[in-house]
């Protein structure tokens, strides 16, 4: 198989596993290409790719700006601060109204979830979900699992518990869809009131002791808690969430294994994770980071394969 | 589909060692000179050339593979989107002779990308071309090879494929010749 079943990537969830074999394979010769003096191909010379972005992100805005530009691709750039969203332009209108300067791809993060998929039954492009929401961040899972593949070999059979804000994290959902399609084991993580209700549904164990849970995989993805999303308070305070659910160097030492750290950034030193674990040699955090602009490269190359020339 | 052998496994070994005595005379010991396969089946050609020249020279021979996919003029213009083989150059190619190597030239366009692709690796003193079959008069660009096992005149509608003993069980080199009433 050498094309991808999806015209769009909007979620993991309607990729097949081929699919994401096929982006792997083509994320490795990508991660061999930005290694090269000059880390630049000329595949998407002719595409032009507009980053919407209407919700704040630094990792994933930079790593899509250097994944096009890194295939020769035109980027235009754009953030909800500075546009006329807040002038009252609808979702629609404004992409019509970037898609009549002749773009060809359209890579977007919006606040609302399914705002991708919505997107993507509505134009005449190519869409990448970028995040939506609480829904889910495609990319990311799937450079996730990337690494972890290139730490163990594989992710087949593999634990992994993700553990921290899985109520209103979109990785997580991503994350959970993409390494049960790779034939991993996945485990959640952290306080009951963090836990979405039915998420057994899904095929995942619960566990709200960290210890245990370590215990229990190869690898931990540490996720942030996302003030920003919580309407209510779900914990007493942070420092508490930090006592139960943090991981320092001292539980990590005492773990009958080593296990592998994950974190898709951003850290907050101290409170889900310590420094010295983020900075000792299990952790793959910033691995994740290099991973993550090649394997973009790969779902935007493959995406592009498919775009009709007029 | 008729089949005709145009090299076989006795001419096969014999313009190997051929090639092999062309590209001493140029190269001398090969302390500057490198040689890169194109993918996939340049690869084939260049780990043969090694063996052989290895054994004449009695020293190692610097050797690479360059994958030209993301460099091809017709992405979105196939049906299918090609899948990358591997690039495996761990060495500097800056201030090199290059002989970039592959199996059949054809229009000539493979060699365009992969000098495309090659410069992405620095700056050589000098690139050249060897390719075991020329199939003269078919060529888009205005491409030739410096180093050439065997020229053949075919037509468009005809194939060539080359044959290893390490993959296909022989050596040999066969046309490919649509029959007339298909």
């Amino acid at each position: 198989m050498n094309n991808l079943s999806v015209e769009h990537l909007t979620g993991i969830n309607d990729l097949t596993r081929e699919d994401i074999e096929l982006i792997f394979k083509t994320a490795d010769s990508f991660k061999e290409v930005i290694n090269r003096p000059i880390k630049k191909v000329p595949s998407l010379r002719d595409i032009t790719i507009a980053n919407l972005f209407f919700e704040n992100s630094t990792r994933t805005r930079l790593s899509f700006e250097l994944a096009e530009k890194r295939l020769s691709a035109d980027v235009v750039n754009f953030s909800a601060a500075s546009s006329s969203v807040k002038k009252g332009e609808t979702l629609i209108d404004t992409v019509n109204n970037i898609l009549s300067m002749k773009v060809d791809m359209v890579v977007m993060r919006h606040p609302n979830p399914g705002a991708a998929k919505f997107l993507s039954e509505r134009i005449n492009a190519k869409v990448v979900n970028a995040g939506d929401g609480t829904h889910e961040h495609p990319t990311q899972a799937l450079l996730d699992a990337y690494s972890i593949r290139e730490r163990l070999g594989s992710v087949e059979g593999k634990k992994v518990v993700i553990v921290g804000d899985i109520l209103h994290s979109r990785v997580a959902l991503s994350n959970i869809y993409c390494l049960q399609k790779l034939g991993a084991e996945v485990m959640v993580c952290g306080p009951t009131t963090l836990i979405p209700k039915y998420i057994e549904e899904l095929g995942v164990k619960v566990e709200h002791n960290l210890i245990r849970a370590l215990e229990w995989c190869d690898v931990a993805n540490m996720l942030r808690i996302q003030l920003e999303r919580q309407d209510i308070k779900y914990f007493p305070s942070l420092r508490e969430y930090s006592m139960q659910f943090g991981l320092n160097k001292e539980i990590l030492d005492a773990l009958p294994k080593e296990i592998i750290v994950m974190h898709p950034g951003p850290i907050n030193r101290g409170v889900e994770i310590t420094s010295d674990v983020a900075d000792s040699k299990q952790s793959i955090i910033l691995q994740q980071v290099e991973n993550g602009v090649a394997v973009r490269m790969a779902v935007i190359y493959l995406l592009a394969a498919k775009i009709e020339r007029q | 589909m008729e089949k005709q052998v145009i090299l076989n496994s006795r001419h096969f070994e014999l313009t190997i060692k051929r090639l092999c005595h062309q590209l001493i005379e140029s190269h001398n010991d090969f302390s500057e000179s490198v040689l890169i396969g194109l993918q996939p089946r340049g690869v084939n050609v260049v780990s043969r050339l090694k063996k052989e020249l290895e054994q004449v020279l009695d020293h190692d021979v610097i050797c690479g593979n360059l994958d030209i996919t993301f460099y091809r003029d017709d992405f979105r213009r196939r049906e299918k989107p090609l899948i990358p083989s591997a690039t495996n150059i761990d060495f500097v190619i800056e201030g090199k002779k290059v002989i970039l190597v592959d199996d059949v030239l054809y229009t000539g366009r493979t060699i365009r990308s992969g000098l495309d692709a090659l410069l992405a690796f620095g700056r050589p003193q000098k690139v050249e071309l060897l390719t075991l079959i020329d199939r003269r008069f078919r060529r888009d660009l205005p491409i030739q090879a410096d180093y050439v096992g065997k020229s053949v005149d075919t037509l468009i509608s005809e194939r060539v494929l080359v044959e290893w003993k390490e993959i296909d069980g022989e050596d040999k080199v066969v046309l490919y010749t649509p029959d007339t009433n298909e």
